[in-house]
């Protein structure tokens, strides 16, 4: 071997070296601001995880709703031209025509908080207070009659509500159409 | 005598020409031409923040849908987002939480990938045979894109993800904030954190300036302009995971987390509302794709589904993209019923709409990848075989 081809093994060698001690990290990025982790991601769990204090009753939500949701939602619940039927549907999931409200067929109350937080109202999403939420949140819990007139909804309480179509959801079986030798398809 | 001489010589030959004349000057950014009028098709709507709208499909050539082009769907309007104001947040059950702006984002190795992108609510009609009149109403709502930006495995190695996660919750910065629960293998798998679409940064309408990419998975869980990804031990049951986009069956039990686009296709031309000029020799063509994979075969029928040939296919054939496929077709005026269905590298032959409402009733809104059939009428125009 050459001095110089054994100089350029050298160098090589210390340049792995030099790699190999680097940390496998690009070191990227800053820790998250309390804030951000509060205002991005505040997603709710159905174990209630990440649900903020504050609490809501019927009656508050009942004059909450008539103010900020019956617009499109109608004055009971009902649906109207823009907002989807809120109640309602119960018994039709197996029907040829399916009404799926969240007294039909939405499985978590955390869900309703979730997106009415998120989402609601449509023109003004994630204006409403927590207590505000709760409230519309328990109204619309009780318009189904899922949780009685008197019955508070706090980060405690809106988590262990059973809804009526807990059980309606099943894992995704696909393949089931399409594996093999398909009937032929007619027009 | 000028007009006597080198003009004289230019003859007039198009309607179009005027010998003479400058064309247009150069321009920082290109248009396409006055004359194409393919445009994207969308309902009227009270909230037109929501809603989606529809691919030209009968108007494409080739394999990649221009990002003009690309077919949307919103729930809560299009934000205009500052790159240099915004972050993706990485949190909950990883050792070192981070904050990251777009420069760092794009600071990270990145790799392209061409993939195809469907609503899984595409078709949404076809399941009580109310469809659209052509192939842009029924199945206009795919489309291809080249997408450039980070795999989503390099961040969670970055972020240290802990034993106990298993899923993350992907959250836009749209007024909705809206948020889909993602399992931690896809993530770990091929997910991709996307800032570029087609030679360019991800236009606004499609998740300016970050999105995250399902390859092969429903459109809605491609959350567009995301902001965080939290590590979770459950899925959330979001509104769009619980209430939307799972499947309603005939004994009223709904499948969730039915994330899978399963292989699909569709003739483009002829398709409804065109007219073929006249008989003669014609190229048919179409589009097939599979979430799951390669395509690795087309048939088409001209008899309404009594015989099947196979088709030309365009190559390359890229895993979950657009494939064109091509058979010549001498149309002889008498009228012709034409379909084709697609098999993709799993052997996953299309089905019929008879068989996917036989497995799953009318209910189901999404999901729908039946073969779709074409009636090409002895005067040469095309409508929808149901209408």
């Amino acid at each position: 071997m050459s001095t110089r081809s054994a100089l350029a093994l050298a160098i090589a060698f210390a340049g792995a070296a030099t790699l190999a001690a680097q940390s496998p990290r690009f070191g990227v990025g800053r820790p998250p601001t309390p804030d951000e982790v509060r205002g991005l991601g505040a997603a709710i769990a159905p174990d209630g995880g990440g649900l903020p204090e504050g609490s809501g009753t019927v009656a508050e939500g009942r004059t909450l709703y008539a103010a900020r949701c019956a617009s499109c939602h109608g004055p009971n619940g009902e649906g109207g031209g823009v907002g989807a039927a809120l109640v309602g549907g119960k018994g039709t999931l197996a029907t040829a025509r399916p009404l799926k409200t969240v007294g039909s067929f939405w499985p978590h109350a955390t869900t309703v908080w979730d997106y009415v937080n998120r989402a609601m109202p449509f023109n003004q999403p994630g204006l409403l207070k927590p207590e505000e939420v709760y409230a519309v949140v328990a109204y619309i819990l009780n318009l189904n009659g899922i949780i009685a007139e008197d019955v508070v909804m706090n980060a405690s309480t809106l988590p262990t509500v059973k809804m009526p179509n807990r059980d309606g959801f099943v894992a995704d079986p696909r393949p089931d159409v399409g594996l093999t030798n398909p009937r032929k398809p007619k027009p | 005598m000028l007009g006597g001489g080198f003009l004289a010589q230019r003859q007039k030959l198009l309607a179009w020409d005027t010998p003479g004349k400058l064309g247009a000057p150069l321009g920082p950014y290109g248009e396409r031409s006055p004359f194409e009028k393919a445009v994207r098709w969308h309902r009227d709507s009270k909230t037109p923040e929501t809603g989606s709208c529809f691919t030209p499909l009968q108007a494409s050539v080739g394999t990649i849908t221009p990002s003009s082009l690309h077919y949307e769907r919103h729930h809560s309007g299009i934000p205009t987002i500052d790159p240099s104001q915004h972050r993706l947040v990485i949190h909950g059950m990883v050792d070192r939480p981070i904050s990251l702006t777009m420069a760092e984002i794009q600071r990270l190795p990145s790799i392209t990938r061409t993939l195809v992108l469907e609503c899984g609510g595409n078709s949404a009609g076809e399941w009580a045979a109310r469809t659209g009149p052509d192939v842009q109403r029924s199945y206009g709502l795919v489309s291809c894109s080249e997408w450039t930006g980070v795999p989503l495995a390099t961040l969670l190695a970055e972020v240290g993800v802990q034993r106990t996660a298993s899923w993350v919750i992907a959250e836009g910065a749209d007024a909705c904030r809206m948020e889909r629960s993602v399992p931690l293998s896809k993530a770990l798998e091929n997910s991709l954190l996307a800032y570029g679409q087609n030679g360019e940064m991800i236009r606004p309408s499609q998740g300016y300036p970050l999105r995250l990419i399902n390859p092969g998975w429903e459109g809605n869980t491609n959350v567009k302009w995301l902001h965080s990804l939290k590590l979770t031990n459950q899925p959330y049951m979001a509104r769009d995971e619980t209430s939307k986009y799972s499947d309603l069956m005939p004994d009223g039990k709904a499948r969730i987390f039915t994330y899978q686009m399963e292989a699909k296709s569709v003739i483009t031309f002829p398709s409804g509302g065109q007219t073929l000029p006249g008989i003669g020799l014609y190229e048919l063509s179409g589009l097939a794709w599979s979430g799951k994979g390669k395509i690795e075969r087309v048939e088409i029928t001209i008899d309404g589904g009594r015989s099947w040939v196979a088709a030309q296919l365009q190559e390359p054939r890229l895993p979950i993209a657009l494939t064109r496929f091509r058979m010549p077709w001498r149309f002889d005026g008498r009228e012709a019923v034409i379909a084709s269905r697609a098999i993709d590298e799993t052997g996953y032959v299309q089905p019929s709409r008879e068989d996917l409402v036989a497995a799953r009733g009318g209910n189901s809104i999404y999901h729908f990848n039946g073969t779709k059939f074409w009636r090409v009428q002895a005067d040469g125009t095309v409508t929808n075989v149901d209408a």
